[in-house]
Parts: structure tokens; C-alpha cells; sequence
């Protein structure tokens, strides 16, 4: 039986949220901002007349500005709109167990077992859509179709408010004349590449060989051909399991730019804190390090390397982040933003061979940070820090653990 | 703004409902609510806000009066 699965797309999420609280902005241009004096300060989403003007998501403020003079900036205000999702996702539920959220403000249904219940699968997108309007106020953007890909390119195509199809023997006139940066998983310089290669529609690529393609990209070439084809078979996920977490992060973009030592390592035992946390949270040992470090020209550097052992401690991550920013960075230019990053992750505590004169040490270390967690997560995160973050007020400000929990999501998990 | 935040005197029902009792307006007058007509999750696109909408009827007039996450609002007129 073929498979029907919904895409659905809130639109302008955000913006959407902040005009249902305030009616007043559904009249003029408005963009949801980060945090200006953090240096947070670009365009997070906009509304429809604010995108007449040409705004652009990820713009700084000031060319909005310059674009829109009369554009009204919003602070966003992210436990409200994860509210939101949260009763988004609960409408969703009402109809299937296969919700699988991509990002904050979409999520794949998959509606194969109960779409019979409705006299089309239209229909049901309807209703939840409608629901969605009258019950939460805004407006989404659902595709139909057999596979996830084509959904989300179903979805991407609806106008706002309004839903889109793609079926099977549709493909061809509807899905092989878009672009293929319109195709999930093409990124500019995938595009680019492809572009080389004279394909520029969806259709050049799932009319090219597969074996062309491997050559090309190597294994990601086959995924590309089936996407592009809709053979992609994915299922959407229980709305229950959450991915295997393959690597877990924070990076920050610092309230100011920093220019010495002892500011990067204030910032990497802070990022490091809160990713050694997370990892314990979930009882995962990590084996590499990585750390991204954009200086203020926003040029990014990445570097990584491995531990002796698998850790989840904070010092031996500080450790590894400052071993590789001092090999690789020389303060040619002040930096703007830094991330640590753990990977390559074991369930199992890691055996090591102690040594005869620290071999409590260890141990020691490790109850600390579990006496670390246990206070913050009763008493608040700045109740308990670390003496070295305290030698600069502007930068020990951040808490990564609780302030970035809206993540960007990779299709593959 | 269009909303008025006010308190409200509830019951809390054994199957775990939350039915309003009586408001207590901004001036400081309790008006009760002598019927609730109907209850029903919704958006106030004239106020701004969503959650809970209980269609009240407050001396023969009727009113939304919204429960919206830890608060609540009546539109105004």
C-alpha cells in the first residue's frame, strides 16, 4: 500500500505567535530578532509584509532596517513559541502516533492507518489545519504525498495557509521542473557542484546515473538519486523515540569579541560545562573533540581531535578545546564566536589503567560534576561556577544548557 | 490591547475541570458567571491570545473569557 505522509510548515512561525499576541504588528512590517546587546542581533523570521520588503532570514538588523525603515524588531521569546509547538504537536497527535518534528515549526505525519477515516486525505489535512487556525490562531502549510522528500517539497510549494499535492504520477510535471536547491539535503555548494555538471533541475538530477552521481558526491550521490526520484522509503518516526544522538554541542557568539587566552578559555569551560552535562544526562562518553572558532570577519575554522579515553568530564574537554585552539589559532583577528563539540560516543564508563599515586582522582572528579548538576539543576545554573569564569562579568553571563534549546535538526539522525 | 487580564475564582472538579466561578474586573467589582455556555480550545483573533475559551453569560450577557497557559483575559468590547 502506498504510504501518504503529511509535511507541515507553520508559517513564519515566530512572527505568527507575536502577532497573535499583539494585533497591532499584523498590519506592519515586523521581524523577530535575537538579542541586540548579546550581539544576537540578526532577523530570526519575519512576516509577510516585512518579506514584501525584501527581508531576508539571518540578515543583521541593521540592513533590515536600511531595507524597511519602518520594520518593528521583536525580541524573540523563545518559551512561548516552544509553548506553541508543544500544542501544535498535540493537534498532530490527535490524528497519528508518527509525528516526527524537523526543527521547531515542522513535522511529518505519517497518515497511511487512518486517513480512511475522512473522505480524502485532503480532507484531514484540512481539518488539522483548520483546527490548528481556530484553536492556536495561525496558519500552516501542509504537503501531501508518498514519501518525505516530496512532502517537504509539497509543503515548501503551498502558499500559506493552503495545502499542496504531490502524488505519484504527478512527479514529473510537478516535482522534476523545480530547482534542485529547492530539494532537501541541497545546500549552496552542493548546488554548485551540480551545477558543473549541467544539472539544475530536479529532473536533470533524477535522470542522471546513479553511477555518475556516486562518482560525483560518493555515497551521498545514491541518496541524492533517490531523493530526487522519490524512492526515498524513511519512515516517520513514533512521535516517542528521539534520534540516536550522534554528537552533542554548544557554541556561542560572545556578548563581546575576544582577544586573549584566558576569555577563550573562560568561554570553552562554559560551553564544555554544559556539553559534558548533556552527555551525562544521557550516560554518553565521548571521544572527540571539536571546536569551531569564527573569528569577527566570520571566517570559521573547525579543528578536532581525540581523547586517551571516551570522557564526560569537563576538564579534559577544556583541556583538549585550548590544545586545539592554540595549535590552530593565532589571535590574527579577534574572535566573535567559539563552540565545543563531543562526538564519537560510548555507553560504557571507560576502563583506564589508574595510576598508583592519584587513583582516586578520577573518581573525585567525577562526584564533583555529578554535585555540579545535582545543584544547578535544583537550585538554578548560577547558583555554583567555576572560579575561572569568574574573572570576567561580561562573558560568564551565559548558561548554553538552558538558553539554545531550540536546535537545528539534520534529516539524518 | 484589546485583552483585560483578570482574576477569576474557580472550581476545581474532582475529574480534574477547571469551571470559573465568578471575575473579579480591574475596578475591583465580582461579577459571577451564571452559566457557561460553552468551553473549547481557541484563538482570540480580536484580543491576541489563545488557550481555553469559556463562553460565559454574565447577567443574560455573553463573554469569552480565555484561560491562556497561567492566566486569564476577557476581551474587551
Amino acid at each position: 500500500m502506498e504510504r501518504i505522509i503529511l509535511h507541515s510548515d507553520l508559517n513564519c512561525f515566530y512572527a505568527a505567535v507575536e502577532m497573535l499576541y499583539n494585533p497591532e504588528y499584523r498590519t506592519v512590517p515586523i521581524a523577530v530578532c535575537g538579542d541586540i546587546e548579546e550581539r544576537h542581533g540578526i532577523i530570526l523570521t519575519k512576516n509577510a509584509l516585512a518579506k514584501e520588503c525584501n527581508i531576508k532570514t539571518g540578515e543583521a538588523i541593521w540592513q533590515a532596517k536600511q531595507k524597511c525603515p519602518n520594520l518593528i524588531c521583536v525580541k524573540a521569546n523563545f518559551s512561548l513559541y516552544l509553548r506553541y509547538a508543544m500544542k501544535v504537536k498535540k493537534i498532530y497527535l490527535d490524528y497519528t502516533d508518527y509525528v516526527e518534528s524537523f526543527g521547531i515549526d515542522e513535522s511529518w505525519l505519517d497518515i497511511s492507518d487512518c486517513h480512511h477515516l475522512y473522505p480524502s486525505a485532503i480532507e484531514l489535512a484540512n481539518t488539522i489545519k483548520n483546527r490548528i487556525k481556530f484553536e492556536l490562531g495561525l496558519t500552516v502549510s501542509i504537503g501531501i504525498s508518498y514519501n518525505k522528500v516530496y512532502s517537504k517539497l509539497a509543503s515548501d510549494a503551498a502558499e500559506v495557509d493552503s495545502i499542496y499535492t504531490i502524488y505519484k504520477e504527478e512527479r514529473e510535471q510537478k516535482v522534476f521542473p523545480l530547482s534542485i536547491r529547492d530539494l532537501l539535503f541541497i545546500g549552496h555548494s552542493n548546488a554548485k557542484k551540480l551545477k558543473m555538471y549541467g544539472i539544475y533541475t530536479i529532473g536533470d538530477l533524477a535522470m542522471t546515473s546513479v553511477s555518475t552521481l556516486e562518482h560525483i558526491f560518493g555515497k551521498v550521490g545514491l541518496t541524492l538519486h533517490a531523493f530526487a526520484n522519490g524512492y526515498e522509503t524513511s519512515l516517520v518516526a513514533h512521535h516517542t523515540t528521539s534520534g540516536s544522538l550522534k554528537s552533542i554541542g554548544n557554541s556561542t557568539t560572545c556578548p563581546k569579541d575576544l582577544t586573549t587566552l584566558e576569555e577563550v578559555k573562560i568561554i570553552f569551560t562554559i560551553l564544555s560545562e554544559s556539553v559534558c552535562a548533556r552527555a551525562r544526562e544521557q550516560g554518553f562518553y565521548g571521544k572527540t573533540v571539536t571546536i569551531s572558532i569564527r573569528d569577527h570577519q566570520l571566517v570559521t575554522v573547525t579543528r578536532q581531535m581525540q581523547c586517551e579515553i571516551p570522557t564526560d568530564c569537563t576538564d579534559i574537554v577544556v583541556k583538549h578545546a585550548l590544545c586545539l585552539f592554540e595549535k590552530h589559532y593565532s589571535f590574527s583577528n579577534p574572535i566573535r564566536s567559539l563552540g565545543v563539540r563531543l562526538s564519537n560516543f560510548t555507553k560504557t564508563a571507560p576502563t583506564k589503567q589508574i595510576s598508583f599515586f592519584d587513583k582516586k582522582k578520577d573518581l573525585t572528579v567525577k562526584q564533583l560534576e555529578l554535585a555540579f548538576d545535582e545543584i544547578r539543576n535544583r537550585f538554578g545554573h548560577f547558583k555554583i561556577q567555576r572560579g575561572c569564569v569568574l574573572q570576567d562579568a561580561d562573558l560568564n553571563r551565559l548558561d548554553p544548557k538552558s538558553d539554545h534549546v531550540i536546535f537545528p535538526e539534520s534529516y539524518f539522525k | 490591547m484589546n485583552r483585560c487580564y483578570v482574576e477569576v475564582l474557580c472550581r476545581h472538579t474532582l475529574q480534574g475541570e477547571i469551571r470559573p466561578v465568578s471575575i473579579i474586573w480591574n475596578n475591583g467589582v465580582e461579577y459571577k458567571i451564571d452559566r457557561i455556555l460553552q468551553c473549547c480550545p481557541a484563538a482570540s483573533l480580536k484580543s491576541g491570545g489563545a488557550g481555553m475559551r469559556y463562553t460565559c453569560l454574565f447577567n443574560q450577557e455573553c463573554r469569552y473569557l480565555f484561560h491562556d497557559h497561567d492566566k486569564w483575559f476577557i476581551e474587551k468590547r
